[in-house]
């Protein structure tokens, strides 16, 4: 096997058994990105030499392993630009508290991700600089909005990415690229040093090949953090605790309500199938019922947006980023926003300003975040009768490049994965097979808050059983 | 459904300025979704709470100490704009 090739999981133990060095393993995945970047154009911006980021002093568990960064976490190296021209050649005077755990415990960061602009978007086509393809089939996106992230995974550019996740945007891109995508609890993984897209429904989280590497970094990667005030107060475990116990015995939900809505027929499929391989496992499958998934979207739509109308006014032109001239400070304000915000991140900022303007913030707003509140007790209440919900990700495989879609279409792809958001709870992306077409289908388990560690262990029975390849060939003259 | 005036004055709260097609084309895109949000208004809330956040949690305080450093010339390094040590802007008044 080659070393691109490993786990990271099979790399951490090659390397404490001495059988590579850290040097090879930046070596080898240097060389690998260089092979297959120029078609999938993961990476915005990237270091010149891997190895030479490497920091013999930082002997940590994560050393000699490169991990790409979605490109709206600051690191002190390289370029931020959240895949938006306002922040073109941005540098942040500081660091994100998930690239100082990466690169405190010996990890490199390979490189900032291909992202729809302020991650708002489902296929990475809203960058402002580049498309990113999918690995299994060129012609496709990688899904989004860390679209960049998911495909340096399944291309094998790294073994570990970071994504951020605030409506689906870790879970449908890994969906898209067949690899695992995970959502911590929101408050798990600190978010200081995240451009903030919508605050109380971003989360960071790890994008991998396997299971149990979703559990390895998030081990690295989580922690309680002063610098944000939001992350949770918690004793964290150690998040590959139960990857070996056995799934017998434990109860899963499947919301048959889900399956019966417009979901393409091999998802809806590989859902059943996953269901049959849990009760083969010795675990128990009932039907449950969840609340509307329609609702839910609505809510968050209204939700998302306010909240990033809000975080999105510090783009102004002032302090960082790019300016455009004005007559006056306002003009300059306004010059500077129009010409550098990407038509989606527009449509998101003017919906939101909406849902927050006089006369409606009571109407639509609090009514939203109500319905939150009544989404929330629902998903709990399941929880007192299940361990773990499983059901589908994303309604369809990747689309193809450059789809005509009405931003309706768009935003009901995200129809399975932002109750999770709404809620807080944590939920994973599990590669299920291939369609006919040769595209990557998932399904998607949720757990109960601070629910890691069982939802770990059940993602990682089911994907023994379904035994699916994480890793894209990308042979040259494709 | 939202009109093109409307649209006009959200754009002027969200400080964007709009071509008139962009004007148009939210016009009709927001009024879609719009239409499809909607659906909240019929779900019973009577004496629900608001969910601000997923996790229940008061203010986190700390001591009122100074923690950071004086790093002005690093915060000012990527200004648009800077004099003096400061970020510069156009002014408030309409230039004649």
């Amino acid at each position: 096997m080659k070393i691109y090739e490993m786990t990271l999981a099979g790399l951490i133990e090659a390397r404490d058994s001495k059988r590579i060095k850290p040097g090879e393993i930046l070596a080898a995945f240097q060389t690998r990105t260089e092979e297959v970047e120029e078609r999938v154009r993961s990476f915005l911006d990237r270091p010149r030499d891997l190895a030479a980021e490497y920091e013999d002093s930082k002997n940590g568990k994560f050393a000699g392993i490169p991990v790409a960064l979605k490109a709206n976490m600051a690191t002190s190296k390289l370029t931020t630009s959240c895949g938006s021209s306002i922040l073109e050649d941005y540098r942040t005077p500081y660091q994100s508290t998930v690239a100082d755990k990466i690169t405190g415990s010996g990890g490199v960061i390979a490189g900032k991700t291909n992202m729809d602009e302020f991650a708002m978007g489902s296929t990475t086509e809203h960058s402002a600089y580049q498309v990113t393809r999918n690995p299994w089939n060129l012609d496709h996106v990688p899904g989004g909005s860390s679209g960049g992230s998911a495909a340096a995974v399944a291309a094998g550019e790294v073994p570990c990415a970071l994504g951020s996740d605030t409506g689906g945007s870790i879970r449908q891109p890994a969906a898209f690229c067949g690899v695992v995508g995970f959502k911590p609890t929101y408050g798990v993984v600190s978010r200081y040093g995240l451009a903030a897209f919508a605050s109380s429904l971003d989360q960071i989280g790890p994008l991998t090949r396997t299971v149990e590497d979703a559990a390895i970094t998030l081990n690295i990667i989580s922690g309680v953090d002063p610098l944000d005030s939001t992350s949770a107060r918690i004793d964290h475990p150690d998040y590959t605790g139960k990857l070996d116990q056995d799934i017998a015995g434990m109860s899963f939900g499947l919301p048959s309500s889900y399956l019966e809505m417009d979901i393409d027929e091999e998802i809806r499929n590989q859902v059943l199938e996953a269901a049959e391989k849990l009760r083969e496992a010795g675990a128990e499958v009932r039907e449950i019922e969840l609340p509307p998934a329609d609702l839910a979207l609505a809510a968050y739509y209204i939700i998302a947006t306010a909240e990033a109308s809000s975080n999105l006014a510090r783009y102004d032109g002032v302090q960082y980023g790019t300016r455009q001239s004005g007559d006056n400070v306002r003009d300059m304000f306004v010059n500077t926003r129009s010409f550098s915000f990407g038509p989606e991140v527009k449509r998101r900022i003017m919906l939101g300003t909406f849902a927050l303007s006089s006369g409606y913030q009571d109407e639509l707003y609090k009514k939203a975040l109500k319905v939150r509140t009544v989404i929330k007790e629902k998903y709990e209440k399941v929880f007192s009768e299940i361990d773990i919900i499983l059901g589908p990700n994303s309604p369809a495989p990747a689309f193809k490049i450059g789809e005509d879609m009405d931003p309706l279409d768009v935003y009901y792809t995200d129809i399975f994965t932002v109750p999770v958001n709404i809620s807080g709870f944590p939920a994973l992306s599990l590669p299920a097979g291939f369609s006919e077409q040769g595209l990557p289908l998932s399904v998607q388990l949720i757990g109960p808050a601070f629910g890691e560690v069982e939802l770990l262990q059940a993602a990682s029975g089911l994907e023994k059983r379904l035994d699916v390849p994480t890793l894209a060939a990308l042979e040259k003259g494709r | 459904m939202i009109s093109r005036e409307e649209i006009a004055h959200i754009a002027e709260l969200a400080s964007l300025k709009l071509t008139e097609e962009e004007k148009e084309e939210f016009s009709e895109q927001l009024s879609d979704v719009l239409n499809y949000i909607n659906k909240i208004l019929e779900v019973d809330t009577e004496g629900v709470e608001p969910t601000y956040y997923p996790l229940p949690s008061s203010n986190i305080l700390r001591e009122d100490e100074v923690t950071n450093q004086d790093r002005r010339q690093e915060m000012l390094e990527q200004a648009p704009d800077k004099e003096d040590d400061q970020f510069k802007v156009p002014g408030i008044e309409q230039k004649e």
